[in-house]
């Protein structure tokens, strides 16, 4: 579903991904780990099309970016640290104005603030929601249009314990839904309750990854460090 | 292509909705064109040929400085809440957001300009309800949007950006000011029709040309 070789990203002398190589099955659910700076934003960027890359190939839903954005876009849902969401408009017309530009009829949206718990806010204006609701409606929003693909750009920040459980629930549907889902996130445990692999990025380069199952709660800590500490490894 | 401009559409209706509840926008414009009408008038009261000949002049000022506030507003909206970041997901051609956020931008403008221009008339004692002279109005708004809406996007991400737009503004419309203004003056002064055809032709040339120009390179604008 996802396919990157060799991906270099540079900010003029800055290099921030160095020929990352990265690959998601569809329907998995990837969770992107690593310390400030290592390179998961941009990644996700690219992938979301918002970015282009510097080198490399990349290639999202069988289509190549950046040269068929468009249609890679028609394949997204994205959901970023912040809602892309505006204050002025209730949360129905936020999706209302998303519909449209989506080409989605109106009977979904009634459907995705039903998912998100939001239906009896929906003529609230967003700027007087609280976090944990803006971003319900954020994950609403991004998969308002049924995208076969879901990235995310740790939602949790800035989330209360209870707002934080409300979205692993709605994450938890949206995996069991099938759809293939890349997160990125600094919050391990949590991390690898939701994905079913976890892969750790540092200095530009997946420096590790293993399948959730394949590793005890107790020992993704340890595993997390020495990726870190460059003794990682497929698992 | 009826996607596309119902993509468009969306923008203009998010744009229109938002703006319709707050009014932030329109009231800032409509306060500071009014203001800026006002001074000149009682600056200029006691020259009444001082008046005739450059009262195109303020009206122009007005509408400039005052579009220009509508502009830097428009344009920061997307950037609070990573809204632009929304729009440029879309699965649409960018333009598509080039093209909503101008026609919103200017019908801002043409709604400061329907109030603000009885009061002109009333204050400088000119006819500006003539078919000729509200022609030279729209085209000049046109062309003023079409390069400020392009300038603006381009200068969100910049912290300085409420210092920028007008840098880089002003030079790049003064083409379409200067046109806006003789042709203008020249309906005013009931200048034979021969004699402002030239900046008629100015103007919408670079309406055109700007309009085009933003068409091609938005996309180049709004990439990281």
């Amino acid at each position: 579903m996802i396919q990157v070789k060799k991906l270099v990203k540079r900010f003029g002398p800055i290099t921030v991904l160095r020929e990352l190589d990265f690959e998601v099955r569809s329907g998995e659910f990837v969770a992107l780990l690593g310390p400030n700076g290592a390179g998961k934003t941009t990644l996700l960027r690219i992938l979301a099309s918002l970015s282009k890359p510097t080198s490399g190939l990349v290639q999202v839903a069988s289509c190549r970016l950046p040269e068929e954005a468009v249609a890679v876009r028609a394949h997204l849902g994205v959901v970023s640290h912040q809602p892309l969401l505006y204050g002025d408009l209730t949360a129905e017309e936020n999706l209302s104005f998303y519909a449209r530009l989506y080409d989605v009829e109106r009977l979904r949206i009634g459907e995705v603030l039903d998912l998100v718990g939001l239906s009896s806010r929906k003529s609230d204006l967003v700027r007087v929601f609280s976090r944990g609701m803006q971003q319900r409606l954020a994950i609403g929003r991004s998969i308002l249009h049924n995208p076969r693909i879901l990235l995310m750009d740790e939602p949790h920040t800035g989330l209360d314990q209870e707002a934080g459980e409300i979205l692993d629930s709605v994450l938890r549907e949206i995996a069991l839904a099938g759809r293939t889902v890349v997160m990125t996130s600094h919050d391990l445990v949590r991390a690898a309750e939701l994905a079913s692999r976890l892969d750790i990025l540092s200095k530009g380069k997946i420096k590790a990854s293993v399948a959730t199952k394949d590793l005890n709660s107790a020992d993704f800590v340890t595993f997390y460090r020495k990726a870190l500490q460059g003794n990682g490894g497929s698992v | 292509m009826k996607s596309y401009l119902n993509a468009i559409r969306a923008v203009i209706w998010k744009d229109l909705t938002a703006e319709w509840r707050t009014r932030e926008n329109l009231s800032a414009m409509l306060v500071f064109a009014l203001l800026v009408i006002l001074i000149f008038n009682f600056a200029l009261e006691l020259d009444i040929q001082a008046q005739e000949s450059l009262s195109a002049g303020v009206l122009w000022a007005t509408f400039i400085f005052a579009g220009t506030i509508g502009l830097n507003r428009s344009l920061a909206v997307e950037k609070d809440r990573g809204c632009l970041d929304g729009l440029l997901l879309a699965p649409v051609d960018r333009s598509v957001i080039y093209f909503g956020k101008a026609i919103g931008n200017l019908i801002f403008m043409l709604l400061v300009e329907i109030i603000v221009l009885p009061v002109y008339s009333f204050l400088y004692q000119v006819p500006v309800f003539q078919p000729g002279f509200l022609l030279v109005v729209v085209l000049g708004s046109i062309g003023y949007v079409a390069v400020g809406t392009l300038l603006a996007t381009m200068v969100i991400q910049a912290r300085t950006r409420d210092i920028l737009l007008p840098i880089l503004l002003f030079p790049l419309s003064l083409p379409v000011i200067i046109a806006a203004v003789k042709a203008s003056q020249g309906f005013l002064l009931m200048v034979p029709l021969t004699e402002i055809s030239a900046w008629l032709n100015l103007l919408i040339v670079y309406d055109l040309i700007f309009t085009a120009a933003a068409f091609m390179v938005f996309d180049f604008v709004v990439e990281e």
